[in-house]
């Protein structure tokens, strides 16, 4: 029997124990009428063995390929000791540090995290980590209507350069309560959210939300913003990618104030691309908006003997205490993933994760340079970029997305799905972890693709007028 | 000792640093930061220390004996593990074209089909990251439905007391308003208060059943009869379902949605708090409104369902897919057990609870709900010794983690007093289940011979009691250089 132990002469004292002549018993309190779950559809149990083999040939379907997407999941380096420390069963197979006595490794660091993760973002405090960057986002969001005592309106300002998919979650997720979302436009020019845009927008505004870089690669004037938004009296929601916030400037250092709440996808530090998750989000904030902030949060005390120690603290913030009233419904949490990231973060230092920014900065600017001689693709936006790039093709680009993939190489994601204004455009993201050499071979099998693509649209274009 | 202690300017683990010709960059001055966070310097092996020291302060499944009621913390099979990390899964970007994807989407779809199959429902969104989110799916589905159908004058959620704090929470993060029902004697619904209750402002009801009181609710059709009659839903919270796995299908007690936690029911590690998997399955009625995306099979090639072919859905709740890599082990795990294996996780989940609870009465423990058969866990309560004694249920729970096990979650449901909530699994063995039914007489004998060893528990750990008071009085959350 997989994974249960017990013998036959077990199972027999322990039904005699209970009084009862055989385990079908036990459900004897369920109404008959309800015990006729068939499930026989689902298939027989098979070995480790068998599993294994199953799994190889799946995994090996999807993989092999050179990444050059981006768009939220970015593929960096991961140092080995980051999963190998994580998989101990003591972290892996803990829980909720609700005993904090026996749970003070996975309390501690926690505090580490904090520390860490509130000083990358220039803030003093952080959670223990959300779901993911698009839900953090919409708890941002959230914690801002609740924190901004001088805004009664629930209207918070969305620049179109925030992630679509993030939009969306948010839109599902603050859409239940009477919040207003309203869309800020872009600078077709720079690839920035609009300025004057923002500046025709009038009345009470509860909170300003502002991505850095934003969707589409571009360094948004976070001061100009930040300080825009806080003579509205609107508070400010930072959306950083943090591997970035290790050479940008922080969001407790935006404009004269600084932003209140940072958040976004925790990912790129040392958790792995895995088909979108499990990632997590994470949320900082100034100290006085503490209360509102949801999620768990770990703080520092002493035993009974004055020794230190960790728990979990503002308990009073959360559903298990405070149920209907409660800044948020979460409980489950996203913890490995931060104890991932914590040993990350430890092994790469400030300096190692600087270098890692720079590395993926420097890589999109060489491979800029190198898209220029290829003929039917320019990259548009003006702005500065940390490492991600628009392209526009003189061509609808899922055709060349398939080609390029024949030769095992994902060339980026189309975005005008989301983007009418933005037709054939493709967002490109160069990590640490491409080489000179990964860039050569996309440029030249993008030429190939493009060439050939050309071609068999002139022979069907000829075909078609021949048909007349 | 924290890491930030060890830290030393200029020591690094230089092999995890990229290599650079130059530190050159095209980005202004204006946009960088110029100051240093607060990370480490540290030498790789100080991260590895730090950090397995760390680890061995923590208990855990695969140290403890972990009966942590509602949570169930069965064994989570390390092959699962291992397989999730096989480099195809791992490079897979999210985003990736459905033509590099079939693998991973072949699993998904396979486990959407069979939660269908196990909860008796016709849809399933794997989506949703845990239960709370779950939760919130399927409220949010609920008042899709109702406003489709031009039906806005609910406003209220049923919400039985001994309820998850997650499910009001949910409720009113859905943007309703909560009622609380009672609950009576015997441990169910009490059904003349929820008759009352109902009206034409009731959306809908969140139910777990077995409750979180550890008895199954017997008079769930009568509730789901009362509640469909007035135009209300049923929401299934799936947090127990390892109690009836592959014996009663929630689709079958009247529900039209719920959610399964994958970290419970399907073994998935809870990662010291998560990650989790909160997938949603709905009857007919609400297969509209399923979160996005979902996987289809058409002619053996599998696509992504979104807004576009499904333009009533609620919509997104996380930037990709939800939680991935918890999906793909929750399918590991069914494929693993099977059939056969799936149906005997309630049977031995009961067995187990059925025996320990059995072994502690008779040592003169008392059962919260005496006249019912215990679930797959059971709430014991120490009322009587708190009086008595002037124990409760903390200083049980703290002086267990002096024997090596960890603590039954404790002063959870709210309506128990002084309660202890013990959820054994079925992976734990009879001789696991005689050590901790051993342990909590002799701790009994403790509290009658020498309660201070309880009140100062516990003294074998890394730290004695917990000052929380103090934690939350002088917040200390963020380490700060001297
Ligand atoms: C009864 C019950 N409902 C709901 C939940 C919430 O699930 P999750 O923690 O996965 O969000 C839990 C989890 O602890 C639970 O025990």
């Amino acid at each position: 029997m997989p994974f249960i132990p017990h013998t036959q002469q077990d199972t027999e004292e322990m039904l005699s124990t209970i009084g009862v002549a055989n385990i079908e018993n036990l459900f004897d309190e369920i109404p008959d009428t309800l015990r006729h779950a068939n499930i026989e559809a689902i298939p027989s149990g098979i070995t480790e063995m068998e599993l294994t083999r199953l799994m190889k040939e799946r995994a090996k379907r999807d993989g092999g390929m050179t990444c050059f997407i981006g768009a939220g999941a970015y593929e960096h380096h991961i140092p080995a000791a980051v999963w190998e420390i994580a998989s101990r069963g003591e972290f892996l197979t803990a829980y909720t540090p609700y005993q904090a006595e026996a749970s003070q490794g996975t309390l501690q660091l926690l505090y580490e995290y904090q520390t860490m993760m509130a000083s990358l973002m220039g803030l003093d405090v952080s959670n223990a980590s959300l779901y993911d960057g698009a839900s953090a986002l919409a708890e941002a969001v959230l914690m801002a209507v609740r924190a901004n005592k001088f805004s009664k309106s629930q209207r918070v300002l969305m620049p179109r350069t925030v992630h679509p998919f993030y939009r969306e979650v948010v839109a599902t997720i603050v859409g239940q309560q009477n919040i207003e979302l309203i869309e800020v436009p872009f600078d077709l020019a720079s690839g920035c959210t609009s300025m004057e845009a923002l500046k025709k927008i009038s009345g009470d505004i509860t909170a300003l939300i502002i991505p850095q870089p934003n969707f589409f690669g571009v360094l948004e004037d976070v001061d100009a913003l930040t300080d825009w938004a806080h003579a509205q009296k609107a508070l400010v929601i930072a959306v950083v990618n943090p591997l970035a916030m290790s050479l940008l400037k922080a969001p407790g250092h935006w404009g004269s104030n600084g932003a209140d709440i940072a958040c976004g996808e925790g990912q790129p530090l040392g958790v792995p691309l895995a088909s979108g998750g499990p990632y997590y989000g994470f949320l900082c904030c100034k100290q006085d908006i503490v209360r509102q902030l949801p999620g768990r949060i770990v703080g520092r005390t002493v035993d009974q003997e004055g020794k230190e120690g960790f728990v979990l603290t503002l308990q009073a913030r959360e559903q298990h205490i405070r149920r209907a009233k409660a800044t948020s419904n979460i409980c489950t949490n996203q913890g490995l993933l931060v104890t991932a990231s914590t040993i990350y973060m430890s092994l790469l230092g400030p300096e190692g994760l600087r270098l890692s920014a720079i590395a993926c900065h420097q890589n999109t600017c060489l491979f800029r340079e190198k898209l220029k001689k290829v003929e039917g693709v320019k990259k548009i936006f003006s702005g500065a970029f940390f490492h991600e790039i628009v392209l526009q093709f003189s061509q609808p680009v899922d055709n060349v997305l398939e080609e390029l993939a024949k030769f095992n190489i994902q060339g980026g994601y189309a975005i005008s799905q989301f983007y009418s204004e933005l037709e054939n455009c493709l967002l490109v993201c160069v990590t640490e972890t491409k080489t000179e050499f990964d860039m050569d071979e996309y440029v030249a099998k993008l030429q190939i693709v493009l060439r050939h693509l050309n071609s068999t649209e002139k022979k069907a274009a000829l075909n078609c007028e021949e048909g007349n | 000792m924290l890491i930030f202690e060890k830290s030393e300017s200029g020591r690094n683990a230089t092999s995890q640093h990229v290599r650079l010709a130059h530190t050159k960059i095209e980005i202004p001055e204006k946009f960088l930061r110029t100051d240093k966070p607060l990370l480490p310097e540290v030498s790789e092996l100080q991260v590895v220390r730090h950090y397995t020291r760390l680890s061995r302060k923590n208990y855990s499944i695969d140290t403890q004996f972990y009966p942590l009621g509602s949570c169930t913390m069965k064994y989570n099979p390390r092959g699962v593990h291992r397989l999730a990390f096989l480099e195809g899964f791992l490079q897979r970007h999210p985003l990736s074209l459905d033509i590099n994807s079939q693998g991973y989407m072949a699993c998904a779809y396979e486990l959407q089909e069979i939660l269908k199959t196990v909860t008796g429902m016709k849809g399933v969104s794997l989506t949703p990251m845990a239960g709370a989110q779950g939760e919130f799916a399927g409220v949010a589905m609920i008042r899709a439905y109702h406003e489709s159908r031009g039906d806005t004058a609910r406003n209220e959620f049923l919400v039985p007391d001994a309820a998850h704090g997650t499910n009001p929470a949910s409720a009113v993060q859905c943007g309703y308003k909560v009622k609380e029902i009672p609950t009576g004697p015997d441990g169910n619904v009490d059904v003349a208060a929820l008759q009352a209750a109902v009206g034409p402002h009731t959306a809908g009801i969140m139910l777990t059943n077995p409750s979180t009181l550890g008895v199954f609710e017997q008079k769930i059709q009568e509730i789901a009869a009362i509640m469909h009659k007035a135009g209300g839903l049923l929401y299934y919270d799936g947090a127990n379902l390892n109690a009836i796995l592959g014996k009663v299908q929630p689709g079958a007690m009247g529900f039209d949605v719920m959610h399964i936690n994958l970290h419970k029911t399907f073994a998935t590690p809870h990662g010291g708090g998560g990650p989790g998997g909160g997938p949603v399955a709905v009857n007919e009625r609400l297969l509209p409104f399923l979160p996005m995306p979902i996987v289809t099979k058409t002619n053996d090639t599998y696509a992504w369902l979104t807004e576009k072919e499904c333009p009533q859905t609620i919509g997104r709740l996380s930037a990709f897919m939800g939680n991935a890599g918890i999906i793909l082990r929750a399918y590991m795990y069914a494929r693993l057990l099977g059939k056969e294996g799936l149906l005997r996780v309630a049977e031995f989940a009961t067995l187990n609870a059925n025996y320990l609870l059995a072994r502690l009465r008779a040592a003169g423990f008392t059962a919260a709900y005496p006249t019912r058969r215990a679930s797959h866990e059971f709430i014991i309560t120490l009322k009587d010794e708190a009086k008595e004694l002037h124990i409760g249920a903390l200083d049980v729970a703290k002086r267990l983690l002096d024997y090596n096990f960890h603590a039954p979650t404790m002063y959870f449901p709210l309506l128990v007093p002084e309660c202890l909530l013990i959820e054994p699994t079925e992976t734990e063995s009879k001789q696991v289940l005689d050590a901790f039914a051993d342990t909590m007489i002799k701790i009994l004998e403790e509290a009658k011979t020498n309660p201070d060893l309880l009140h100062t528990a516990p003294h074998t750990l890394s730290v004695r009691r917990l000052d929380e008071v103090k934690a939350a009085r002088e917040l200390d959350l963020v380490f700060k250089k001297a």
